[in-house]
């Protein structure tokens, strides 16, 4: 069975673009990963405004890897994705803190009813 | 609302066709909007109401985030929010008439209640060990009841002629029994029929359970559904009345469109448009066809999740979130 940690392997690559060394257009593979976090993962890249382009692409069904894509207008392509995994990580933070709040407050409620 | 307000926030049915299906709202897309990411107007806009919540079910809306972040929380409630399942099948002895391998596969199908949280991934070509494994043995036999006469009914003329999920014993691994208590770890249900035998047929059988994800295998998947849809809105453009109100509220699912009588008129109001299931049914008829907009507003996602019983609902939309995180977090330290 596969795990979905296999920790001594990379899970994130850069593509070697032929010896270009244009630091603002990169394509990283994340390795195991699928339309889950790729597709989140491009909204949250390309409502930053330094972007000028962010897509990506699962290469074959059959290979559980992602070809993600960056062009921006100036800023480092790494910092970019770095970026973009952060506000990702945010809006989870923020989204868990609101639904555990709700389920309280609908738990509490739930109680009262039963009470009154 | 201005068209690319409109074009923004909503989606439109037409007689053919969905229109503004995808999210426009990225910097430079619109002149007069500022699109870059802001946390504090999502921290704004967003917001969760809960619907309905019970052990099984939960209905919720999540409003004020897009549906790539919303469609990933749903993935994942499917895919890849952890539970522990049969996985492997020890067979000492099957005389029944189903074959090894099909029992075997309705085995891994059972649900069992025990908390995935609780235990680690096995490690391939590792031994099991009691942080990874539950063990539960099946062992039954089929005998004639001697006290029955004058009956074809099997439940009388058997016993333990049905194999059901109650017959799992739970058999504790090395220091299991100080963290579970008896009745811990069990099937969710225990009346699922594994099954049926005839006098003098026997299944003996140890099975072995590990954690695992539903990307692997369904039988992992936590939830027996997880979706979303959008909340639907009807605009009527102009005054519904008579006959044609009644024709309008025949067009949608009841309690969507309710007739009002004014002055001995008969007149259309949308009543609740949530409860739409957004058929299109009124764009065949070519005299209401003109008189309804139909949309759905794009960030308003009425989540529903339903829970196999493993784990409460509530708590597997809170797992999921946070395997996201976990997804992100990996990736950001790399």
């Amino acid at each position: 069975m596969e795990t979905n940690e296999q920790s001594n392997k990379k899970r994130l690559e850069v593509v070697d673009s032929a010896g270009s060394l244009d630091e603002t257009c990169k394509t990283f593979v994340f390795h195991n990963e699928d339309h889950t976090l790729g597709n989140s993962l491009r909204y949250m890249v390309m409502k930053n405004p330094e972007v000028q382009f962010c897509g990506y692409s699962v290469p074959h069904p059959s290979e559980s890897k992602i070809n993600f894509r960056i062009q921006t207008h100036g800023e480092l392509g790494t910092d970019v994705l770095k970026k973009g995994l952060k506000d990702l990580n945010s809006v989870c933070e923020h989204v868990l803190a609101t639904f555990q709040a709700s389920v309280q407050d609908f738990k509490r409620r739930d109680v009262e009813m039963a009470d009154g | 609302m201005n068209i690319s307000e409109d074009t923004r926030t909503r989606v439109t049915l037409n007689e053919h066709g969905v229109d503004n299906v995808h999210s426009t709202d990225f910097p430079g897309e619109y002149p007069d909007f500022d699109d870059a990411w802001d946390f504090k107007k999502f921290k704004k806009n967003f917001r969760i109401d809960m619907i309905k919540m019970n052990d099984d079910e939960l209905e919720f809306d999540m409003v004020g985030i897009d549906a790539a972040i919303a469609n990933a929380f749903r993935r994942i409630l499917l895919a890849e929010v952890p539970t522990m399942a049969i996985e492997k099948v020890h067979i000492y002895n099957n005389t029944s008439i189903i074959q090894d391998e099909v029992l075997a596969h309705r085995l891994g199908l059972i649900p069992i209640k025990a908390d995935p949280r609780l235990f680690e991934y096995k490690s391939e070509g590792e031994d099991f060990s009691p942080e990874d494994t539950i063990i539960f043995q099946l062992k039954v036999k089929c005998t004639k009841n001697s006290q029955a006469k004058d009956t074809t009914d099997p439940d009388e003329m058997y016993k333990d002629h049905k194999v059901t999920t109650k017959h799992l014993k739970w058999i504790p691994m090395k220091g299991q029994d100080t963290i579970f208590k008896e009745g811990d770890l069990r099937p969710v249900n225990d009346d699922i029929l594994i099954a049926k035998l005839r006098p003098g047929q026997e299944i003996d059988i140890r099975v072995f359970c590990n954690k695992g994800i539903g990307k692997d295998h369904a039988k992992f998947s936590p939830v027996a559904t997880a979706s979303y849809r959008l909340l639907p809105e009807i605009y009527l453009k102009s005054p519904v009345t008579g006959a044609l109100a009644e024709k309008l509220q025949s067009c949608f699912s009841p309690g969507v469109i309710v007739i009002d009588t004014e002055n001995g008129n008969k007149v259309a109001r949308v009543a609740n448009a949530r409860k739409d299931t957004c058929s299109r049914e009124v764009f065949r008829h070519d005299n209401l066809k003109d008189l309804v907009e139909l949309k759905k507003v794009r960030d308003h996602f009425i989540f529903s999740v339903e829970s196999t019983g493993i784990l409460p609902p509530d708590i597997l939309v809170e797992e999921a979130i946070k395997v996201l995180m976990k997804k992100c977090q990996d990736f950001i330290l790399n």
